[in-house]
């Protein structure tokens, strides 16, 4: 293995890890609040407890991700030193800006967790109304600068160097808006969808558990409302990168040639060497169609550029017709979600429903492992498009083997006992019963802390 | 419009935060390391004094390392490229322990209550703080050094010599101690049992008198580990202003904790570490890397740092009320009351 693919590698292990629970950050304390804003109403006690056992999962996810994204921060410097002291000063407004958002988001988190006897009912819920908000900002933030190195803007190039520099405009750039809303987007439905999957599982044993009922509703409507909006954020995002990185767009869609009337390809493999996309249903016309919004505009393919400047097709591809089937399917059980409703029935009378919702628990996360790899393996061979290449801007550091490797079985260490202490309170999840409000939740520990 | 150039200001700002990580986020390691070191028939009570002091406010006491870094590759950018190449392993390895603390902390706090488990994971929490303010320390000294050289733009030379030299490393050891005196100082505010008190009062007391004779090796090692900042400290106009007042505070902190004024003891502790950095701070300006790379030369476009101190000054509005606020709550017996009788 070279040091640039050792570099890249532990770039996406970090990557990968980290978004994991920085999404159950922008989304978890939404769903805490709106519990607590249920309780403070009702007064019905599944629902403070679904609030505190949702902050406790979310205050150890939290720690993770906040030391995940410190890593992050520093390796940009230890992996990729050209690549910050180049573009540092183009794209450092929106890491400040995010940085303000973890000090929001970390101090009153810390009101949150630790809080409940120390500040008013009215506070307590507004420190989680902030968390909910900063966490958001901060998804939106980094986005915007990632979405620069798809589409670098806010800067002259004169001999090779940044002149005429315009953060802001930088921070405008064409795919900000559309990576950003599709990314806090995935935040919810990814979320609402593990949760909701999680809850569905656990009513399928105990059906009568309020509290299983009323964390999947919160869920549902969260991840639902979400996951249909999701393919038509996607929609907007796939036209930015049909605009501005049209490479990238072939390689998602596996179109070697440049041809007019493209064909919409779903599935399929492609033959890099022989420059076609096999076994794929092709639907005629459907990539110019959605692309361009004209059944007969001409969709430029990888051989508008040199093999040189390709991304690695078929990684690409796949990952895309991964993200894409995931996010279908999660659409279609948040219409038959709304389905139900609309028939006003109960989302957990109806068990296939409920097997649904658990087969989905892992899909979001799919699609948002999925996604990041279209975006980031399509951006190859460009850490910034078209400007510098991923290769310019590695580190003359030898051996990176090594923290590479280290990373790695730290970040697999680390997941692995997360789950397990998920899952551990999974197992120990508080039975409520409405038909008799006497008895008492199994373990009402939390009530009192 | 300003007097001062606007490198040199958003320098200031860096050290602000660097003091403010090392006042909050550095007395949270300490906090581990005296986990680590807990002993007596107290022992368990004082880890559990520990964690509950740090459980509400680490998270946000260590974004003011973030705020450092973010405000160093947007302001400095090539001083930022020139330091992650020449002190990747330090730092990496600095990492490793962020990571291992902070989850190592989760995992104690919101696991399972079983005490095996509540040892082990204390137990990494414990050594990762003992070992990250170590490395934070190196790589501080060997940014001082002087042997941290970029040729053209941002090759560098050598991946080791610059920072596993003596004088690093001593600075390393030199966080590592006043982190633990400082932390040993504020817990002893911390709890109303006197017992538990007098423990963390004998502890500072105790690394009151490490802090002393480390200063001082690093003060020896100077002499050829980072001459600049030996000349800076032992031969400026302010330096024997500040030499003075930092003993000052450092004599100050002793007799406080001898005469059990922790309130006057935390003051002065904290005055005397701060007085420290700025001391350091001044020695090396305007030198981000000695002896190559300055505030001027390293600094981006006038527009980023006008808009990067725009943003600081609007997030500051945001921040210093919260951070208060955060205090307030949890520290209100303790860290406000002073003021709270001064004004009555
Ligand atoms: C819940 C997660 C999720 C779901 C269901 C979808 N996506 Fe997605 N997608 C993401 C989560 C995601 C992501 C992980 O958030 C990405 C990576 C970068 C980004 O901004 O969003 C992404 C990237 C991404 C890109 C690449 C943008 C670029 O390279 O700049 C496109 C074109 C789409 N998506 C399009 C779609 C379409 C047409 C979907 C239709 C169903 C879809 N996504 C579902
Ligand atoms: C959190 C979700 C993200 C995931 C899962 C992800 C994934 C990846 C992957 C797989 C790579 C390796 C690509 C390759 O070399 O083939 C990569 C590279 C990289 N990513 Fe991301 N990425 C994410 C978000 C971001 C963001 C928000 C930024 C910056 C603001 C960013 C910056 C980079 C950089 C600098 C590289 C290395 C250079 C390169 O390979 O082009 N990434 N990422
Ligand atoms: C799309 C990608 C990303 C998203 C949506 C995202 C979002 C978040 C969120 C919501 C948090 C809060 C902590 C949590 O809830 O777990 C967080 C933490 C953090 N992230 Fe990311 N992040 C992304 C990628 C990155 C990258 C590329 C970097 C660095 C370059 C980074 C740096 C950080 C840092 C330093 C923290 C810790 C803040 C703290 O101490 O609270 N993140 N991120």
């Amino acid at each position: 293995m070279d040091d640039l693919l050792a570099a890249r590698l532990q770039m996406a292990i970090s990557l990968a890890f980290h978004i994991i629970f920085a999404v159950i950050g922008i989304a978890m304390p939404l769903m805490m609040v709106i519990a607590e804003w249920f309780w403070l109403r009702t007064g019905e006690e599944a629902y403070l407890m679904l609030t505190k056992r949702w902050a406790k999962g979310t205050a150890i996810l939290f720690a993770v991700g906040a030391v995940s994204g410190t890593v992050l921060s520093f390796e940009l410097g230890l992996l990729w030193p050209n690549f910050m002291g180049w573009a540092g000063s183009i794209i450092g407004m929106p890491f400040s800006l995010e940085g303000f958002a973890f000090f929001t988001e970390a101090i009153f988190l810390g009101i949150y967790l630790y809080g409940w006897q120390r500040v008013s009912p009215r506070m307590h819920i507004l420190a989680g109304v902030l968390i909910a908000l900063s966490g958001a900002a901060s998804g939106i933030f980094v986005v915007i600068a990632n979405a620069w190195m798809n589409t670098p803007t806010g800067f002259r190039l004169a001999e090779g160097r940044p002149v005429d520099i315009d953060p802001i405009a930088a921070m405008l750039n064409p795919a900000a808006f559309s990576q950003a809303l599709h990314m806090i987007l995935a935040a919810y439905a990814a979320t609402g969808f593990a949760v909701a999957g999680i809850h569905a599982f656990l009513l399928l044993r105990d059906h009568r558990n309020l509290f299983h009922r009323r964390a999947l509703s919160i869920a549902l409507v969260i991840g639902g409302i979400t996951a249909i909006l999701q393919p038509l954020s996607g929609d907007i995002l796939a036209r930015t990168v049909a605009r501005n990185q049209p490479v990238k767009l072939a390689a998602f869609e596996g179109q070697f040639r440049t041809e007019s009337g493209a064909p919409l390809r779903i599935g399929g493999i492609p033959d890099v060497e022989a420059g076609i996309t096999r076994y794929a249903l092709e639907i005629p016309y459907g990539l110019s169609l959605l692309a361009f919004h004209d059944p007969r505009a001409t969709v430029k393919g990888l051989d508008a550029v040199p093999r040189d400047q390709w991304p690695p097709v078929k990684v690409v591809h796949i990952a895309f017709q991964i993200m894409v089937a995931a996010g279908f399917a999660m659409m279609g059980v948040a219409l038959w979600g709304g389905w139900l409703l609309w028939r006003q029935r109960a989302f957990f009378d109806s068990p296939w429903f409920l097997r649904a919702v658990t087969a989905a628990t892992p899909l979001g996360f799919i699609a948002i492992e999925a996604g990041w790899i279209v975006t980031e393996v399509g951006r190859q061979p460009w850490i910034i498009y078209g400007i510098m290449r991923t290769a310019e801007a590695v580190t003359p550091m030898p051996g990176l083997k090594i923290p590479f490797i280290m990373f790695t079985l730290l970040y697999l260490f680390l997941a692995t006992v997360v789950t397990w202490l998920l899952l551990h309170q999974v197992r120990e999840s508080p039975r409520v019963v409405e038909s008799n409000p006497q008895e008492q939740p199994r373990d009402n520990e939390y009530i009192t802390t | 419009m300003s007097i001062l150039p606007l490198e040199v200001i958003l320098a200031g700002v860096m050290m602000i935060s660097l003091t403010l990580y090392a006042l909050m986020g550095g007395a949270d390691y300490g906090g581990g390391v005296w986990d680590l070191l807990a002993w007596g028939p107290r022992a368990k009570a004082q880890r559990e004094l520990i964690a509950e002091a740090i459980g509400p406010i680490w998270e946000a006491n260590h974004v003011w390392l973030i705020l450092v870094i973010v405000v160093l590759f947007t302001g400095f950018p090539l001083a930022f490229a020139v330091i992650a190449t020449a002190l990747h392993i330090p730092l990496t390895l600095m990492l490793l322990g962020i990571v291992l603390r902070g989850s190592a902390f989760a995992f104690r706090t919101y696991g399972t209550k079983e005490d095996r488990t509540q040892r082990r994971w204390g137990r990494v929490f414990s050594i990762a703080s003992l070992v990250t303010p170590l490395l934070l320390g190196t790589v501080l000294g060997a940014i001082a050094s002087g042997q941290i050289r970029p040729k053209d733009r941002w090759v560098v030379t050598d991946f080791v010599r610059p920072w596993l030299a003596p004088f690093p490393l001593a600075v390393g050891l030199f966080a590592l101690v006043l982190f633990a005196f400082l932390a040993a100082v504020y817990l002893t505010l911390e709890t109303e049992d006197p017992e538990l008190q007098e423990d963390f009062r004998r502890r500072a007391l105790a690394s009151a008198f490490v802090v002393g004779p480390v200063a001082l090796l690093v003060f020896l090692l100077s002499g050829t580990g980072a001459p600049l900042i030996r000349r800076g400290l032992s031969e400026s106009w302010w330096t024997w202003p500040l030499q003075l007042s930092t003993a000052v505070f450092a004599t100050g902190a002793i007799l406080a904790l001898w005469t059990r004024r922790f309130h006057m003891a935390r003051f002065c502790a904290a005055g005397q570490i701060t007085l420290i950095l700025w001391g350091w701070g001044v020695a090396q300006f305007p030198y981000l890397i000695v002896p190559d790379i300055t505030v001027f030369n390293a600094a981006a476009p006038a527009i980023t740092l006008r808009l990067l101190l725009a943003a600081l000054g609007s997030g500051a509005l945001i921040l210093f009320p919260s951070f208060y606020y955060l205090y307030r709550i949890f520290k209100g017996q303790t860290a406000f009351k002073t003021l709270k009788d001064q004004s009555k």
